[in-house]
């Protein structure tokens, strides 16, 4: 009979290990899943997480994608971890990403056809202010209300993704655009483009972002009062409470970063790699992020990693789409096993196996 | 404007269509949560019914073998679910993010050749005299077999929980698992079966969106029903009959924003789309704000016997 024992602490080996034990996994099942769609199962793998970065043929083009990709997924990431942390459910990330997006295209165009050094801080300030804004509706809700700030929040995508349709063919479309949906393109604005830094990279004011919010969150997790208030919050919400806590402070902050950074996140990709505001530039990257999330482990370092290999997945996935005909669908599959084997197997992590025979009680 | 062109007959015949889904969905969502289980797969497993649905009824020539086969596929992705979050004991909240992120996967994958097809559709079954009255008559007794049983679900739960032994052992589970497990009963167990149960339920609700109500399958075609039916259950305080005035209140907006739209209302088309989710969300805040929840006390609390 084998049976579960909880484990005094959780295991730091097995905390480590899972992770990789869950990308083995959904490489097995995947491949299994790729042989059952008549593609060779070695070959689909390979496309997928070898090629992208070492192929000769394709590395060139795609290698600089893993860090446009990885960017505002590990951005949104670092977010959510936080707000998880303290057992805060912000799964509207996607929406914040969006009005984050449409706040800041919006600033910047509001003054066409400046050519001002002041204009992108401006935008990337009201790209930050529009997520923000956006994750303080649950927020503010839940405090005020008790309502769920999950249901909220994701309510909140589908409103966000109706303002985006509204938007892209009204407010903000291009008036030179000939009727057609979609904003000035960015990249033909020299003042709000968020160009390459350095050629070939992929590396743009996004990643760069992204780099100073794995740090800062490392910071704010691991040495400041604020950062032990959170992990005390959702490991312990009574002894949080008796320690002076103020439930509300951590649930404003918690939402407030997230949303910021997806906020961020959906203005570096609207000006960077979309271009334009359009009905459907935003591509998912806020529903990713939690399975980044989740993967790297809700560490800072751990969601660095992991949106690097979640962003290998997305161009491995196309270029498998692409050389086998492997269905786009199927990345999303492959992303959401990887989520789904890594709590299953976490449970070594909390618990150990132990092989006896039933005792009587 | 011209509302005129709105017909009160079939607007109410149409809400009781739109409501259905999320119907189906909410009441099976009750009972996985009066189990004391927060699911939140519901939309993976809603959208994975329609196209497991879809598929089959299109195969087959038969949508009720395809409504069979959704409920089954249903219940199928919920045992992973069930398995993750009873025996591995994961985390409710993120197992059921990712259900729905699987299933909006797997369905996508499943679609891709059902595209731009279209589905043998339920007949309308005529209730004899009841459906010959005037206006009540097209009004509510002149719609698919799915309508009628989901009613009938809806009434089979509530009496289940009030007076069956069965029915009161779940409640128990939910309010208490450790009491419940003190007593000898299989928290486990109950728990397993009411989360197939809530998976087969969603399932149906999905298949009858792709079968009977757009009746067509596209990609992400629940849009957010499977949340919906998820904040009804909050709605509902966690009560059947309430579940059932809560679906056909969203059926109705739904119904009736598209009909302002058809109609030309001087409102922004984006605000009219977006009010079934804004309605939510209010409807969420009145909810919380008037305190009472009658939510199960033991609602997404992992359970282990050594604890």
């Amino acid at each position: 009979m084998i049976r579960l024992e909880k484990r005094p602490e959780p295991s730091r080996f097995w905390t480590a290990v899972t992770p990789l034990i869950a990308v083995a996994l959904t490489m097995v099942v995947g491949g299994m899943l790729f042989a059952w769609q008549g593609a060779d199962p070695v070959e689909a793998i390979r496309t997928i997480f070898w090629d992208p970065i070492f192929n000769p043929q394709f590395a060139a083009f795609t290698r600089p994608q893993l860090l446009v990709k990885a960017g505002p997924l590990i951005l949104i990431a670092i977010g959510l971890s936080i707000g998880f942390r303290a057992g805060i459910w912000n799964i509207g990330a996607e929406g914040q990403y969006i009005m984050g997006a449409i706040c800041g295209a919006g600033a910047g165009l509001a003054f066409y056809p400046s050519e001002s050094v002041l204009i992108f801080p401006l935008m990337i300030v009201a790209g930050a202010l529009g997520g923000w804004a956006w994750a303080m509706i649950p927020a503010v809700l839940k405090t005020r209300f008790g309502t769920n700030e999950i249901l909220v929040s994701l309510m909140l995508v589908y409103v966000a993704e109706n303002i985006l349709a509204s938007v892209s063919s009204g407010l903000l479309r291009n008036p030179e655009g000939m009727g057609f949906p979609g904003s000035r393109n960015f990249k033909q604005w020299d003042a709000t483009h968020n160009a390459e830094l350095i050629s070939g990279t992929g590396m743009h004011w996004g990643v760069v972002f992204a780099f100073i919010a794995v740090i800062a969150a490392y910071v704010l997790m691991a040495r400041h009062i604020q950062g032990f208030h959170i992990r005390l919050t959702g490991e312990a919400p009574r002894a949080a409470r008796f320690a002076g806590v103020n439930p509300t402070r951590i649930v404003i902050l918690c939402l407030g970063i997230s949303g910021a950074l997806a906020g961020l996140a959906g203005l570096f990709e609207v000006t960077g790699p979309a271009g334009q505001i359009s009905i459907d530039f935003n591509s998912g990257y806020g529903f990713t992020a939690i399975i980044v999330a989740f993967l790297g482990r809700l560490h800072p370092v751990g969601i660095l990693l992991a949106g690097l290999l979640m962003a290998l997945t997305y161009i491995g996935g196309e270029l498998a789409q692409l050389m086998l005909g492997v269905p786009g669908a199927s990345i999303q599959l492959f992303q959401g096993m990887l989520l789904f084997f890594l709590l299953a197997t976490d449970v070594f992590t909390n618990y150990r196996l132990r092989f006896a025979a039933r005792e009587v009680s | 404007m011209d509302l005129g062109s709105i017909s009160v007959v079939l607007l109410v015949a149409s809400i009781m269509v739109s409501a259905t889904p999320i119907l189906l969905a909410a009441i099976g969502e009750m009972v996985v949560e009066k189990a004391g289980v927060l699911n939140l797969g519901v939309e993976g497993m809603m959208i994975t019914g329609a196209v497991v649905g879809f598929a089959f009824a299109v195969n087959s020539g038969s949508p009720m073998f395809g409504f069979v086969a959704a409920a089954l596929a249903g219940a199928l992705l919920s045992s992973a679910f069930a398995l993750l979050t009873q025996f591995l004991l994961s985390n409710q909240v993120a197992t059921g993010l990712g259900l729905t992120l699987v299933g909006l996967g797997l369905s996508s994958l499943i679609g891709k050749p059902y595209e731009g097809i279209k589905s043998p559709t339920l007949p309308k079954l005529d209730i004899p005299i009841l459906s010959d009255l005037p206006v009540v008559g097209r009004m509510l007794f002149s719609h698919d077999i799915m309508v009628y049983l989901s009613l009938l679900l809806v009434v089979c739960v509530w009496a289940f929980l009030k007076y069956t032994r069965a029915g009161l052992i779940l409640r128990a589970v939910g309010e208490s698992h450790d009491s419940a497990h003190a007593l000898g009963y299989r928290v486990v167990r109950v728990r397993f079966l009411a989360i197939l149960f809530g998976g087969a339920c969603a399932g149906l609700g999905g298949a009858y969106l792709s079968l009977v109500r757009v009746p067509q399958w596209t990609e992400g075609m629940t849009a957010g029903a499977g949340w919906i039916a998820l904040a009804i259950v909050v709605f509902a305080s966690w009560r059947a009959g309430r579940i059932l005035v809560g679906a056909y209140l969203f059926g109705g907006v739904t119904v009736l924003q598209l009909n302002l739209q058809a109609a030309g209302a001087n409102v922004p088309v984006a605000l009219l789309s977006a009010s079934p989710y804004l309605i939510t969300i209010l409807v969420l805040i009145v909810i919380s704000a008037r305190g009472a929840h009658g939510a199960p006390a033991s609602l997404a609390r992992p359970f282990h016997a050594s604890s």
